[in-house]
């Protein structure tokens, strides 16, 4: 029975890892449903961006006050993750405060562990009032009601559970520490639990143990929790805002890709010596589908832009057609993507391995043509993504569809496009006449 | 207008055996649109001014394809990609301006893959280009006084980053320079690009130019200056739609200096 404790910590280490390892490979399944596209160039250019964009939060801070607020929860969670460390040779080994050899190295970072709480506490209170009391503008727009919206909330409460956790642990160790108890040597400095562990004055060192041991196990397992939420939450952005930035765009953000399917076929019509009436060849594929009318037709970056996106919003209040009333949200382009991605992923997994059609895709089931003819192509969101999500080259993959698979253009871009085809100029006049405006 | 322009094709100058500093891009809107034929011959007027050797393709050039491509036609986009591209490179051309930050953007950053490789300056940054070899000097006390706020257009703003070169050209005048709330990289588009500009807008409860131009009228300003045709237009509708046509003018840059000229 001496062991029980660190043979249920293996169990639910072992747990929590397993079922996060099983979520990561489904996203990575559904993220390969997409087509590959090359990302193999300027690697260190890659890195640069990764370092600097998500490591280094540049973007974030454009905003101030979210962007400061958000740094002392990203750092929060990385410094506290070090303490992690040392739970889980605890848990395992059957130790208490393992380091705790390191004399005044652990004093300092215990200590600067509790000051990182409590400011990561002021930081999540802050962010909920924004969200809640506040209700700033981004946060209340359509797509965020329902799910979205608790799942936000839902994500600073844990964080503000675990912190209290985290802290209460300290706050009993600090009494048991003071009472001379059996096992707790004195170790750590307590800056913030020391106002905590008046509460526990008078109570026996088995109760305060009891304390102890209930917030350390609660703390450890919530960790585990929450490690496992992120395939079912926004927060994803945790792990995937460092391989997002790696793979965002470096072109200049006005440089549309040019369908390299399209230059085939167009360098064939103006190909005078080509035969119009030859047969085609044998071994030609099916000619592909142009555009996105679904996930699968998307790229594998464009995919894993959707999993990264934590919906934050700053894309959809920068959109000038979103601050003028129209329904385009690029939040909203990414929130589709990925909820008709999981669909699509839990359709391959109900059926075996192969989806099977369920008569529904992202054009029309998610994301209406009204959305994406409200596009300005302005880039604004794309600048405003902390993350180097790049929502603009969905909707321009949709609107390829739109029209060259389904004609299905507003009539007066129809109209425009014509003009351009007869005459070489968006407006109805003569290409002749190209030069009048020198006389005139 | 009175001056006749000195404007030469490159069929003159493929015939003279000769060929010109640089080719001017006129684009579909400088060679057809009313508001932008003005500015297509305020930037000849300074081209001429500072004895610029220049061509125009004239009933050779064709529209960039750029708001096809915008749209989704990727087939008319490319179409109209390399017809361009054929001419071009005909005539071996090294180097363009534009008025138009769209054919500007498109030329220098979707022409390369389909095998169109050129130099391209958007004409405010020619424009500076200019003053700064001491080619063209513009007259200091025109806009003495006034006050000028500029509207960065996506398309050489955010999308290729070019904030300066409007600016110091601008600074050139003496007028007061004032920023709107949001510029350079975040600042609001006009509304037309995407082309938005052929179609109109989905239901909202505002137009996008009307409220950029509101933007630009919290500068309070006397002239809102652009570098884009369209933006021109959009802002100019704006200003109506504000009721300020009376008393703010919107200009292009080229126009603001070729003003100066007298």
């Amino acid at each position: 029975m001496e062991y029980l404790p660190n043979i249920l910590f293996a169990i639910a280490l072992v747990l929590g890892i397993g079922f996060f390892v099983r979520n990561i490979q489904k996203l990575s399944r559904n993220i390969k449903l997409g087509k590959t596209v090359d990302a193999s160039d300027n690697k260190s250019q890659r890195w640069k961006n990764m370092a600097r964009i998500a490591l280094g939060q540049t973007k974030m801070v454009v905003r101030p006050i979210a962007g400061l607020m958000h740094i002392i929860v990203y750092v929060g969670f990385i410094i506290i993750n070090i303490e992690v460390l040392e739970i889980v040779i605890d848990g395992l080994l059957g130790t208490h405060r393992v380091f705790a050899s390191l004399g005044t190295l652990y004093d300092f970072l215990i200590g600067s562990f509790e000051v990182l709480a409590f400011l990561v506490i002021v930081a999540v209170v802050i962010f909920w009032i924004r969200r809640n009391a506040i209700k700033l503008k981004r946060f209340i727009k359509p797509e965020m009601e329902g799910w979205p919206k608790k799942d936000g909330n839902l994500i600073l409460y844990i964080e503000l559970v675990l912190m209290f956790l985290f802290l209460t642990m300290n706050a009993a160790d600090f009494q048991l520490q003071q009472l001379g108890a059996e096992h707790y040597t004195k170790a750590g400095s307590f800056p913030i639990s020391q106002f905590i562990a008046p509460l526990f004055d008078g109570m026996s060192v088995s109760n305060l143990i009891m304390v102890e041991r209930t917030a350390w196990w609660l703390h450890i397992l919530g960790i585990l929790a929450f490690l496992n939420y992120l395939y079912y939450s926004k927060h994803l952005h945790i792990l995937l805002a460092f391989p997002n930035t790696y793979y965002g765009k470096l072109k200049v953000q006005g440089a549309f890709n040019n369908v390299e399917a399209v230059t085939n076929e167009v360098k064939l019509m103006l190909d005078p010596s080509a035969d119009p009436f030859a047969a085609p060849a044998e071994d030609v594929p099916e000619p592909e589908k142009f555009g996105a009318s679904d996930v699968k037709d998307l790229n594998r970056i464009q995919l894993l832009n959707a999993y990264t996106c934590t919906e934050c919003g700053r894309c959809t209040s920068e959109c000038p057609a979103n601050q003028t009333g129209k329904k385009l949200s690029p939040r909203k382009i990414m929130m589709d993507t990925r909820d008709r991605l999981e669909e699509v992923g839990k359709n391959i997994d109900k059926n075996k391995g192969v989806f099977v059609d369920d008569g529904k895709q992202l054009l029309g089931d998610y994301i209406s043509n009204e959305e994406l003819w409200a596009c300005t192509t302005c880039n604004a969101c794309v600048e405003a993504c902390p993350v180097s999500i790049d929502p603009l080259s969905i909707i321009l993959e949709m609107r390829r569809y739109l029209v060259m698979e389904q004609s299905a253009a507003p009539t007066e871009l129809n109209n425009m496009m014509s003009n351009i085809e007869n005459n070489g100029a968006p407006w109805p006049y003569n290409q002749m006449d190209r030069l009048n405006w020198v006389n005139e | 207008m009175s001056d006749a322009l000195k404007v030469k094709t490159m069929e003159e100058f493929m015939a003279q055996g000769t060929q010109p500093e640089i080719l001017f891009w006129v684009g579909s809107a400088g060679s057809y649109d009313d508001r932008a034929k003005k500015i297509s011959r305020a930037f000849v007027k300074l081209l001429n001014k500072a004895n610029v050797d220049f061509a125009v393709l004239g009933s050779e050039e064709s529209c960039t394809g750029d708001v096809a491509k915008r749209a989704g036609n990727e087939f008319l986009f490319q179409m109209q990609a390399m017809m361009n591209i054929e001419i071009l490179n005909g005539y071996e051309i090294k180097r363009i301006v534009t008025c138009d930050p769209h054919s500007f953007n498109t030329i220098k950053n979707e022409y390369p893959g389909l095998g169109g490789n050129y130099e391209v300056v958007h004409h405010t940054q020619y424009i500076k280009e200019l003053i700064d070899s001491g080619r063209l000097s513009v007259e200091g006390d025109f806009y003495k006084g006034k006050r000028i706020t500029f509207h960065d257009p996506c398309y050489l703003g955010r999308a290729n980053s070019v904030y300066d070169a409007p600016r110091e050209v601008l600074k050139k005048t003496n007028a007061t320079i004032i920023e709107m709330k949001r510029n350079k990289k975040t600042a609001l588009c006009c509304g037309a690009g995407g082309a938005q500009m052929f179609k109109e807008p989905e239901k909202g409860d505002m137009d996008i130019n009307v409220l950029r131009t509101k933007d630009a009228l919290e500068t309070n300003p006397n002239i809102i200056a652009t570098g884009c045709p369209y933006c021109n237009t959009m802002m100019t509708d704006g200003i109506k739609a504000h009721e300020k046509e009376a008393s703010v003018e919107v200009l292009d840059i080229a126009e603001l200096i070729a003003n100066t000229e007298g």
